[in-house]
């Protein structure tokens, strides 16, 4: 009954708030004629013009490189610059690599524990600085998308972009939300750690720091990136159900906001409504499987004179209630996030599943910006397919969908089962994967499984109890995190690109449509088919051969 | 070239705006309307010595405290984390017999008490993971059984208002109370 209730508020309530929140978000990305935003960001960056797609995204690249030098020089000099209270040492460089690497790709991927290793001004300038430009570039990303899609002659100009997204969408929101979070007590302070003396008499170091206004952008950005090493699981940076059930809500509230916007600037909400259905369909059928698996009980208590009743709390907080983290695991997964609100390591093994498949798929609902243009690849497949069913010509909304398109969308798709089944078999057969797994046997596999596929999806949550803090696994994820970042955003501008160099044709009643049922079906089973089957004998091999070692 | 001398000024305005100005605004938000939860939400004793964080655990270990739930980093509040070991995990039937055979008592167990938490800093129990515990407090503190019991039901509380059904308590709160109500304690 709690786990109803909650689901019912987190994603019903959110869902009905993302439709303001696109049509918002069109406004500001998109305003058509220049107005005073517009201006005002011409004027800081000095950018003017239109862009097509090879010029945008080379101004992408340029300005993502400069997020990741500045954000690379803060953590490899942490320890002589300010805002250090605690006096944190220097990094080494791979992981000052992995690190940087991580946040400029909006993975928040963490091969360091937060309140250890990294200073104030790291935590800040560093990290919370591009929890809000790596999302921004996402939204960006999106929007000139949506704009080619809608037969403009440009995708527009990204640094004016990027500038709408970080301070007319990101910006005001986290405003709101790090207010709510601060007066619901969470901490937010410049003081190095408190020392305190306990009720029995031994001392505790107890770290804090400015937590409300990171915690936040690390949520509504889709980044995930936690102040403390175990997330938001720490109580404080969750301090409550309320704190906690307004996060889970901020984890999904830009994706669902990017679908309705790419409908308003393609000028066919009903289309995106369609869309927004199936992602929600897949998302709601995740949440279910999810709750249901957490409420077996802790399979090593089976034997104890331990209640049975309660689910597996291995790893979570009491005052989430019953379903926080496994909603929690699915939210953050289904989008890029990777926070967590509770221990993946420890959830049931079919539970951890779920999470997988999330990253897996990577478009059901998706990063901020991303996660839509990831579905677009999958619309692409589908509506290729659709029409060799027919024997028509391709087409969306009129666009010729030919060899040329459907080879760059497949080269985006196969890269991404690349890069996480690559690298799994890669280190799950040297001393790199085998060494660094804590638990034995299929679960381990799972350990190695989820950390290619986190990095490859750009979500960034873990199996924590892998060792991934050593410099094979700081260089590989480094680099599956870059390609899975920027390959899905280069290719898919690059189709779309290849749409507006062609003429477009006009609709008829022979065109495939894209508002309903049809439409619909086929868009899952494509995502079924091409998505989550590509990764089947993986998870037999990993969270599946766990479950039913389990069972016997 | 054009784009890097751009993307310069818009990291620098980004700097200023989004990192500077967003932290300082709400800082001043936070110190201004909760300064006492915005560091941290410590308690403090009647000599102004800070004893702990409400909201963080700490490792009682004592006949008259109650115990919270195990911790995997040992209730270290400045390098927190969870055991992260699988359900299935030997390790955690072993750690269970072990804290099974602390508590000593010839009964089912509730498993928030033989469950780490994601943190290892969970400050709470269930309102059945401190009834468990009663019996124990009440000897040390040579307390009749049903004032415990008063408290616990005093400060046990349902973590989502209306919307949640099972109760919860704070193990430092709880054990301050009783400290108080017996005049014993640091």
């Amino acid at each position: 009954m709690d786990a109803v209730f909650l689901v019912t508020l987190v994603v019903g309530g959110t869902a009905l708030l993302s439709w303001p929140l696109g049509r918002y978000m069109a406004w500001a990305m998109d305003p058509g004629t220049d107005n005073a935003a517009t201006r005002l960001f011409a004027g800081i960056s000095g950018a003017t013009g239109t862009q097509d797609w090879r010029r945008y995204v080379t101004a992408l690249l340029v300005f993502n490189v400069a997020m990741f030098t500045v954000t690379y020089l803060i953590l490899s000099f942490q320890q002589v610059l300010p805002l250090n209270p605690d006096a944190k040492g220097a990094l080494d460089a791979h992981l000052a690599f992995n690190t940087a690497a991580s946040f400029t790709t909006n993975t928040n991927l963490q091969h360091y524990s937060g309140e250890v290793s990294l200073s104030y001004l790291s935590q800040l300038g560093g990290l919370m600085w591009l929890q809000f430009v790596s999302a921004a570039t996402g939204i960006a990303a999106l929007t000139a998308l949506a704009r080619g899609i809608a037969g403009r002659e440009t995708m527009g100009n990204f640094i004016i972009d990027v500038q709408r997204a970080s301070f007319l969408v990101l910006l005001p929101l986290a405003v709101i939300v790090a207010s709510y979070m601060a007066i619901m007590g969470m901490p937010m302070t410049l003081q190095g750690a408190a020392q305190a003396i306990t009720l029995e008499g031994a001392a505790q170091t107890i770290a804090r720091g400015p937590v409300a206004a990171f915690l936040t952008i690390k949520q509504l950005g889709t980044n995930g990136g936690g102040f403390f090493g175990p997330n938001a699981t720490h109580p404080l940076e969750n301090p409550s159900f309320w704190t906690n059930t307004v996060a889970m809500a901020c984890l999904i509230i830009i994706p669902m906001g990017c679908v309705w916007m790419f409908g308003r600037i393609i000028g066919r909400p009903r289309h995106a409504a369609v869309v927004f259905g199936v992602m929600l369909v897949f998302l709601v059928a995740k949440i279910t499987d999810s709750v249901w698996f957490e409420t077996a009980p802790t399979f090593a208590l089976r034997d104890l004179p331990v209640e049975q009743t309660v689910g597996n709390l291995e790893g979570k907080e009491l005052h989430f209630g019953t379903a926080g983290g496994p909603l929690w695991a699915v939210l953050s997964t289904s989008t890029s996030n990777g926070s967590v609100g509770a221990m993946h390591d420890s959830l049931n093994p079919l539970t951890g599943l779920i999470p997988m498949t999330g990253m897996w798929l990577n478009a059901t609902f998706g990063g901020v910006g991303v996660g839509m243009i990831n579905m677009f690849l999958y619309i692409i497949v589908a509506v290729f397919v659709a029409g060799m069913m027919v024997g028509r010509t391709p087409e969306y909304l009129g666009h010729r969908v030919e060899a040329r398109e459907v080879k760059l969308a497949g080269m985006a798709l196969f890269l991404h089962a690349f890069l996480i089944l690559g690298g799994t078999a890669l280190f799950a057969a040297t001393v790199w994967g085998q060494g660094a797994t804590q638990d034995p046997g299929a679960h381990g596999f799972s350990e190695i499984l989820y950390e290619f596929t986190s990095a490859a999806a750009n979500n960034g949550s873990g199996f924590e109890g892998l060792g991934d803090g050593t410099a094979p696994w700081n260089i590989a994820t480094g680099i599956v995190m870059l390609l899975g970042r920027y390959v899905p955003i280069i290719l898919p501008l690059a189709i779309v690109g290849s749409f507006m160099a062609k003429r477009r044709a006009a609709e008829s009643a022979g065109t495939l449509g894209v508002e309903d049922a049809t439409f619909a079906t086929m868009l899952a089973l494509t995502v079924i088919i091409f998505g989550a089957l590509t990764f089947l004998p993986a998870a037999a091999l990993g969270p599946m051969a766990e479950h039913f070692s389990l069972a016997n | 070239m054009n784009d890097i001398l751009s993307s310069m000024r818009v990291v620098v305005v980004t700097m200023l705006v989004c990192v500077a100005g967003y932290t300082t605004l709400i800082l001043g938000v936070a110190n201004a309307l909760t300064p006492e939860t915005a560091r941290g939400s410590l308690i403090t004793d009647g000599t102004g010595e800070v004893i702990g964080s409400r909201l963080v655990a700490q490792g009682f270990t004592e006949p008259r405290y109650f115990w919270p739930r195990p911790s995997a980093v040992d209730y270290d509040a400045a390098a927190a984390g969870g055991s992260n070991l699988s359900p299935a995990n030997p390790e955690l039937t072993d750690r269970a017999e072990t804290i099974i055979a602390a508590y000593g008592v010839d009964a089912v167990i509730p498993a928030d008490l033989v469950t780490a938490s994601g943190a290892g800093l969970d400050p709470h129990i269930s309102r059945d993971g401190a009834l468990f515990q009663v019996a124990r407090v009440a000897e040390a503190r040579g307390m009749n059984a049903d004032a415990v019991r008063g408290t616990i039901e005093r400060l046990a509380f349902s973590p989502g208002g209306p919307f949640t059904q099972d109760r919860i308590v704070n193990v430092l709160e709880l054990n301050l109370a009783l400290d108080a109500d017996t005049g014993t304690g640091a």
